[in-house]
Parts: C-alpha cells; sequence; structure tokens
C-alpha cells in the first residue's frame, strides 16, 4: 500500500471525474440528477465502509450522520441565516462529534453487541428528529431549506457536488492508506494480536467511527441541499440497512466496492421502482445474492473472475 | 408531575401500565434473547415476527371471528410453521458464517416479510377488538383498570415461569443449556444438536407471535410496527444481557416504568428516556445486567 494511488486505480479515477466534469454538455437533467445522488450516496457508502471493510465492525446505524449533517446544515442556513461557508463545517464537526459521543460507549463492544448499539443510537437521532418539532419539523420534514444563491440552481450544484465528494473520496483514500488505516486493517484481521503489538485497539476502532461519522455528515448536508429537505425517514435504521447493502455489493474488502455498489444499487432502485412497488422484495433478494452466494462483493466477483480468465489465458 | 405527587391512585395506574407494557415487551424480547443464547443469531426478522402474529391475531380473530384464544394459538402456530422454513431453508447456511452475513440474511428476511404482509393485509392500519371476557376493566378496591392490560400483567410472568422451567428444570432445558456451551462435544455425545436449533428458534419465533397477537388490540397492526418493535427489543436485550431470561424479564420491566413514567413526567419524550437509561447501563456494565462477556472468538 502506501500512500501513492497504483498509476491504473489514478487514471480511472481521473477519468470518471473528467467524464463526470463534462456531463453537464449531455444537457440532460435525468443524468444530472442521477449524477449528483449516486455521488453523494458513493461518498455515503464508502464512509460506512471505513467501519466495515477497514476496522472490521458493523455500524446497523449509519444513517444516523447523514442525518445529522442534513439537518444542522438545512436548520443553520434556514432558521439562522447562516452563510454556507460555516454551516456546512459546522454539520460536519457536529456529525463527527456525535460519532465520537456514539463511539464512546459502542467500542467497549464488539461484534453483534456493536452493531445493536449502533442501531439503537442511530434510532435515538431518529427519535429525537421526530419529536422535536419546533427545530426539525418533525414527521413532516424540515423543508424550504435556503440553498445559496451560487448554487441554486442544476448545473451549479452539480459541480459543487463534484468538487466536495471528489475532494472528500481523496480525503478518504490518504487516510485509508496512512498508517492509521493499515492499523486499522491489523485491529480488523485480529483484535487481539493488533493489541499486543501496542496498538490501542479500542482508540482506533472509535477513531474509524468517527472518520466514517464525519464524511457521512458530508454526504448529509449535501444531500440536504440537493433535496431542499430533510426528512426523519433519512435517520431511520433501513435507511441504514440500506447504505450497509450498497457497501455490501460494491465489496468491503475494497477501497472503491461500496461506491461501485452506491451506483449500481441507485440505479437498479431507479429501474425498480418505475415497474414496480415492491423495492424491498428486489433488495431482499439482492440481499441474500450477497450473503449466500457473493460475500465478497461484485469487486470480488470480477476480481475472481479476472482471476480464472488469467488462469485460463496462461494454461 | 403534580398528578404523582398528590394522587397515589393515578400513581397505581403508571405501575400498572408499566407492568403490562413490560410484560408484553417480555413476551417478544424473551424470544429473540433466547434465539440468541443458544443459536447465537441475532434476528431482525424477530420484529416482522411479531408483526405477523398481530396480522395473524386480526385475520382468525376479526375477520373470521374464530375467537381471541384462536387467535393466540394460530399466531403462535403461524410463527412456528415460518420459523422452520426459515431455519431449514435459510438459518442453517450460516451457522458457520460471520455474524454479519447472519445479521444480513434476517435483514433480507425483513425485506422479504414486510413486501408479503403488504400484499396480504394491505397498509391500512387494521383494529383487533378486545376479547368480551376482558372488554371492561376490573375493581381492583382502590380503581377500576381495564381487564386487558391486567391479563397481559400476569401472562407475562407466567410465560417467564414456563421458560425458566423448561430451561432450568428438564432434561431437554440440560441439553440446550449445554448446546450454548460446548455444541460440538454434545453433538459427539450422540445428542441431535441441528433438533435443539430448530425447537428453540421454533418457540423463540412463537413467542414473538404470541407477543404479537397479545398486542394486536392495544397496537393496530400496521406496516412498520416490526422496525418499532425490533429496537425496544434490541433497548431490553441490552439493558437485560443477551441471552439472559432474567435479563429480558427485568430490562422489559424497567424499559416499561421508564417509558411510563417517563411520558407522564416529560411527555412526548419517554423513548429518549430509555436510550438514557441504555446509556447508563452500558457505562457500568458493558454486558448488561445479567450479561456474560463474550468469549473471544465469537
Amino acid at each position: 500500500m502506501g500512500l501513492h494511488m497504483p498509476r491504473g486505480t489514478l487514471v480511472v479515477c481521473l477519468l470518471i471525474v473528467g467524464a463526470l466534469a463534462l456531463l453537464p454538455l449531455l444537457e440532460s437533467r435525468y443524468l444530472i440528477d442521477l449524477a449528483t445522488e449516486i455521488m453523494v450516496y458513493a461518498l455515503f457508502a464508502l464512509s460506512l465502509n471505513v467501519i466495515i471493510g477497514f476496522s472490521g465492525n458493523v455500524s446497523f446505524g449509519h444513517a444516523a450522520y447523514f442525518a445529522i449533517g442534513g439537518y444542522v446544515n438545512a436548520i443553520l442556513l434556514t432558521t439562522y441565516g447562516w452563510p454556507l461557508w460555516l454551516s456546512f463545517p459546522a454539520a460536519v464537526v457536529l456529525s463527527a462529534l456525535a460519532a465520537a459521543f456514539v463511539a464512546y460507549f459502542c467500542t467497549r463492544l464488539t461484534d453483534i453487541y456493536f452493531a445493536m448499539l449502533t442501531l439503537a443510537f442511530s434510532m435515538l437521532v431518529w427519535a429525537i428528529a421526530f419529536k422535536w418539532r419546533s427545530v426539525t419539523g418533525g414527521d413532516d420534514g424540515f423543508v424550504g431549506v435556503a440553498v445559496p444563491a451560487f448554487i441554486d440552481s442544476r448545473v451549479p450544484f452539480f459541480y459543487f457536488t463534484l468538487v466536495i465528494v471528489t475532494g472528500s473520496i481523496a480525503l478518504l483514500w490518504t487516510i485509508c492508506h496512512s498508517a492509521f488505516g493499515q492499523a486499522l486493517v491489523a485491529v480488523r484481521e485480529n483484535l487481539t494480536r493488533a493489541g499486543f503489538i501496542g496498538v490501542n485497539t479500542r482508540m482506533m476502532r472509535g477513531l474509524a467511527f468517527v472518520v466514517a461519522g464525519t464524511f457521512a455528515g458530508v454526504a448529509g448536508a449535501i444531500f440536504a441541499m440537493y433535496n431542499r429537505g430533510v426528512y426523519t425517514e433519512s435517520a431511520f435504521w433501513t435507511e441504514s440497512a440500506q447504505v450497509l447493502i450498497m457497501t455490501l455489493l460494491g465489496g468491503m474488502y475494497s477501497f472503491f466496492g461500496p461506491a461501485i455498489g452506491a451506483a449500481v444499487l441507485y440505479i437498479l432502485e431507479r429501474f425498480a421502482n418505475e415497474y414496480t412497488q415492491y423495492w424491498p422484495t428486489v433488495l431482499g433478494v439482492i440481499l441474500l445474492v450477497i450473503v449466500l452466494v457473493l460475500p465478497e462483493g461484485l469487486v470480488g466477483l470480477a476480481r475472481r473472475l479476472g482471476a480464472r480468465l488469467v488462469r485460463r489465458s496462461g494454461a | 408531575m403534580d398528578m404523582l405527587l398528590s394522587n397515589p391512585t393515578f400513581v397505581l395506574i403508571q405501575v400498572l401500565n408499566s407492568i403490562s407494557l413490560g410484560m408484553n415487551l417480555f413476551i417478544i424480547a424473551a424470544g429473540l434473547s433466547l434465539i440468541f443464547g443458544v443459536l447465537r443469531v441475532i434476528n431482525f426478522a424477530h420484529g416482522a415476527f411479531y408483526m405477523f402474529g398481530a396480522y395473524i391475531m386480526f385475520t382468525v380473530a376479526q375477520e373470521a371471528e374464530l375467537g381471541f384464544v384462536t387467535g393466540v394459538v394460530a399466531a403462535a402456530a403461524g410463527l412456528a410453521a415460518i420459523a422452520v422454513i426459515v431455519e431449514r431453508g435459510l438459518f442453517r447456511w450460516l451457522y458457520d458464517k460471520e455474524h454479519l452475513m447472519q445479521l444480513l440474511l434476517t435483514f433480507a428476511i425483513v425485506l422479504l416479510m414486510g413486501d408479503i404482509a403488504k400484499i396480504l393485509w394491505g397498509t391500512d392500519q387494521l383494529s383487533v377488538s378486545y376479547p368480551d371476557a376482558l372488554r371492561g376493566a376490573t375493581d381492583l378496591g382502590v380503581t377500576f383498570y381495564p381487564s386487558y392490560r391486567l391479563m397481559l400483567a400476569v401472562i407475562g410472568p407466567l410465560i417467564f415461569l414456563g421458560l425458566w422451567l423448561l430451561i432450568e428444570r428438564t432434561r431437554w432445558g440440560r441439553l440446550t443449556r449445554a448446546a450454548t456451551q460446548d455444541m460440538e462435544m454434545l453433538s459427539a455425545l450422540g445428542i441431535n444438536v441441528p433438533m435443539i436449533y430448530i425447537v428453540i428458534f421454533v418457540i423463540g419465533s412463537a413467542l414473538a407471535g404470541v407477543g404479537g397477537a397479545l398486542a394486536a388490540p392495544i397496537n393496530s397492526p400496521t406496516p412498520g410496527m416490526d422496525a418499532t418493535i425490533i429496537v425496544e427489543c434490541f433497548v431490553i436485550v441490552i439493558i437485560g444481557g443477551l441471552g439472559s431470561l432474567w435479563g429480558s424479564f427485568v430490562g422489559a420491566l424497567i424499559y416499561g416504568f421508564v417509558f411510563n413514567f417517563g411520558s407522564v413526567i416529560v411527555p412526548n419524550w419517554q423513548d429518549v428516556f430509555a436510550f438514557l437509561l441504555l446509556m447508563a447501563v452500558l457505562l457500568v456494565r458493558p454486558w448488561g445486567l445479567y450479561g456474560k462477556p463474550e468469549r473471544e472468538g465469537h
């Protein structure tokens, strides 16, 4: 590993960013909306993978930090009239603080207990959003977010999202491939042994949780402005499950896997909703396939197929 | 708040409300905890099982008018059947896999059962009437109290006693406890361990069904009730300690009291109190009041 991205990966990344930057030339509202939404979900899924793929814990409550980022940004912009350059960082910092608070409790436990606790805490966030009607709008949602004028139309907002998401993903990549990221992998592979060689495992797992929560907050803060609203459902545990499925569908043992999973699942959802009202069933079936056949996700499948191809051409 | 200090009857009613809510939740949480204790699987679909119990109650007791008791029995039997299908068809492939995969599998069942419920029972809120015998209120001397809720407060401890006797006082219960310790050894001694797994899963799931059926007259069956109950159950079993029968019982009672008195003292914020309590317990006892620390490698 180390801090240099392999040249092939770097070229593919630059090509994708370049293609996205040219997308508005097609002048398709549909494509720009789709690309904006996928970018947000890709960042959301990648952030979750810091907990799952790198520290080896499963969070069933990641939507909480997405929702906190969204609510805080929306409320500061709209209710308090803060400028974006203050409200956005404030939203991200609050998501990080909330993640740190939850991590303090959750990292006392491991495995199933950890998963259940993350879920319970996310439902606490949901309950607060639901009950604190005067501030969050309760179950009607917080609507009419005051989006700053310079990004108040489709194409500028798309570029804004592209810049923030690309920057965030680059940062996440750097964090995950730093010494910190490698220590996390050690924790994932063997908690006890990582502890023996002097890694403060609880602290590492907690930090991974905070990093994940921070970037989920970034994604949520963007999404609140994109939708011009935040709704309680965004904190509900089924939303956490959805982003978890994105992460696993793409593949948790690869850095970019979750982004691929997010894109595939999001496009599938769009299609499915046009033909059927039973998206949950489709999602359930996808999940069964992941669990029973594809535990390493699409990236794992591609790697397996690739390896087979190489063997065959070699023989 | 003033009522609490000045009116003992009001306090008594709140205490009874807390116990009856707690006992209804205990029936469901005990099933979840029992299954975890033996199979080491947290069943996210437990909430969906509860929802199906409530819907079966609606179909049997309300639509077919076959009576309340038949409704409860049908809910238990229906969930037992679903449990056998789920265990044989899906769960057994995953006992040796990672916990994450097991959690995801049970979540897939949540998604599928949610849609099946929508197809079978629609999306409206359905209402189930109280059984005739329990429709009114019972005279407790100082006050009247709804008979149905009183029945819930009584039936919970009975189920607790039944489960306790089954697990602590029968040969079969001893084998089950042995299976949680060392299932390979048990298997080598000629005990049919997979059979124990199925029976435990069936009992636990049937408890969810019974809990749902009993809750149906109070909480009208509706889509989404599965997601709410599973979180309540999680809070209860984490407070009490996963896999402990006593833990579910005490956890459910505590939850009932915190929820009810919370809603009296600061209306609308009762959910948040339950979480504050959860955090307090975790600070002192990370494995819950009656839980044991997980062994490494599990």
